[in-house]
């Protein structure tokens, strides 16, 4: 038996599975929270792919939908607090879409925890620290989405 | 220009019956798209294809413009069929990653990739009522329910239930003495997909679907969706393994045991009936829909100018034709309803209910063209006595 073989497949066992996470941050609050977790150096899970977007309202069913259909084990919507949209109202249209998008994905029949809605303003460093935590370890507790077979690159 | 002319163009022109134009240009007069103004010809793309003018028709946004509504092809005096032509050219299309662009950002082609991976369970009987009979794996009836919960589900502000329809259906397949096979293993039946151009995905979900509906050992199989009853009718055929069931739509299936059935005599209402594109020209369903309605005791039906053959699509499809010129149709579809004096309109297809549905919204115009809508299931059901 190759020893390096079994020595590698000992280090996978140990290795705790790390979840993919999509986070959907707007630009004027969640997405300058993260830079505040950031500049504060405030420990956190890496486990996420940030995008960022100009306003929460702007992140429509299909964004979250497409994440999931590429095989992301979970999925963060995240904007202004209600009342503090750079854009008046745009997260309160983030708010409708959301609904909408979690009637869907519950159809599906994915697991509610996978997808989550988070309002971060651009002060709360900590906050998004904790809830990018929080949101990581309940996915990873969900175990790997079942989508997540990778079987085409498109 | 380019005139590379691959065997693959070749091969689809010529099941396509191209060769036989002889440039009337007839399917052009007659597109809805060209009439409103859209850059759409249907003739220009039978040319380009019996010349071998690939790269002219599939890297060119009027491949997509096409409603796929089968109104040219009614009229070609030599019976090409063009849309064969363009489910075709827009499988080229896609594998080189030309996809049409979706008004709602690709969430239900991104659903029904998800479907087609089909690793969930699906939650999508929960609408079913307590007083319809319905069982889950074998029986002699196959209903098939389409995806209206999904439709509901993202269409909420609409005003619009699908599932009503849906409903309906099972009531009327009840009163007739059938306890129909409703599986919440369904999956889309990837009709979309497969007019996108996914052929991959569309496969996956066909296999699954036809495997499913054989395994329930139904001898019928009752469709409500135009749509979906075009892709069994049509495009599942070859995943067949034995004989397919005997494949009927909801108004087949009614008219064929009507005599079974009493209706009441409600206030009287004037109704009018909006042939869908799949039902109507794809597979020749004209009949029975008004069969139905005639037989209802307060259902007076009038027909609108452009009726059964000659019937304008909603300019739907396929989630990729919405623009102006689809906006343009749908309202002058509206208006035709509306100057018929009818009361509702009666369809028999969730997504013109959808499409008119969102061509209503529109602040200007609102009552100009704002029409009630009821799916014929509905109207039927409703008329039941006792």
């Amino acid at each position: 038996m190759n020893p390096t073989k079994t020595k590698r497949s000992k280090k996978a066992k140990s290795t705790k599975w790390n979840p993919n996470i999509v986070v959907f941050a707007c630009n004027w609050c969640s997405y300058a929270g993260a830079d505040t977790a950031g500049v504060s150096r405030i420990q956190h899970q890496p486990h996420f792919k940030m995008i960022r977007v100009m306003c929460s309202g702007r992140i429509q069913p299909g964004f979250v939908f497409k994440a999931f259909e590429k095989g992301a084990d979970g999925v963060l919507v995240s904007g202004c607090h209600i009342g503090d949209c750079h854009y008046i109202f745009g997260n309160e249209r983030a708010l409708e879409q959301f609904d909408k998008t979690k009637n869907m994905v519950r159809l599906l029949g994915l697991e509610d925890g996978r997808l989550r809605l988070e309002w971060i303003s651009a002060a709360e460093g900590a906050r998004f620290a904790q809830v990018i935590n929080e949101f990581t370890d309940q996915v990873r507790k969900l175990g790997p989405s079942p989508l997540n077979t990778d079987n085409r690159k498109r | 220009m380019k005139t590379t002319s691959t065997p693959e163009l070749a091969e689809i022109a010529e099941k396509a019956k191209t060769w036989a134009c002889y440039d009337c240009g007839k399917c052009t007069a007659t597109c809805p798209i060209a009439r409103v103004g859209g850059a759409l010809s249907p003739r220009r793309q039978v040319l380009a294809a019996n010349l071998g003018h690939r790269e002219d028709i599939v890297n060119n946004n009027a491949l997509f413009a096409c409603l796929t509504c089968g109104l040219c092809s009614v009229r070609c005096p030599v019976g090409v069929v063009y849309g064969k032509l363009v489910q075709s050219l827009r499988q080229i299309a896609y594998h080189e990653g030309i996809e049409p662009e979706c008004p709602h950002g690709g969430a239900l082609q991104s659903m029904m990739r998800m479907m087609a991976k089909g690793k969930t369970k699906q939650d999508r009987l929960n609408w079913l009522t307590e007083d319809l009979k319905v069982q889950q794996k074998k029986g002699e009836v196959f209903y098939w329910t389409g995806c209206t919960m999904y439709y509901d589900a993202f269409f909420p502000d609409f005003n619009i239930a699908t599932l009503d329809a849906t409903r309906a259906a099972i009531r009327l397949l009840n009163r007739l003495g059938v306890t129909p096979v409703v599986s919440p293993d369904e999956r889309c039946c990837g009709h979309d997909l497969l007019w996108n151009g996914d052929r991959e995905n569309f496969e996956l979900l066909a296999r699954h679907n036809v495997k499913l509906v054989e395994s329930s050992s139904a001898e019928t199989l009752v469709v409500s969706c135009a749509e979906c009853l075009r892709t069994w009718k049509i495009d599942y055929q070859p995943f067949f393994e034995g004989s397919p069931p005997k494949i009927m739509h909801i108004t087949e299936f009614v008219a064929e045991h009507l005599d079974d059935l009493k209706f009441k005599a409600n206030e009287e209402h004037t109704v009018t009936y909006q042939d869908p594109c799949r039902l109507g020209r794809h597979l020749g369903i004209y009949d029975p829909p008004r069969v139905l309605l005639e037989a209802l005791p307060d259902i007076n039906l009038v027909e609108m100018p452009r009726s059964g053959r000659n019937a304008i699509c909603c300019a739907g499809g396929t989630w990729s034709n919405c623009d102006r010129y689809a906006k343009h149709i749908q309202v002058d579809r509206l208006r035709e309803a509306k100057s018929t004096g009818a009361e509702y309109l009666v369809t028999a297809c969730p997504k013109c209910q959808i499409h008119f549905a969102c061509a209503m919204k529109d602040p200007n115009l609102h009552e100009e063209i704002e029409i009630p809508m009821r799916d014929i299931a509905t109207v039927v059901a409703e008329a039941l006595s006792g």
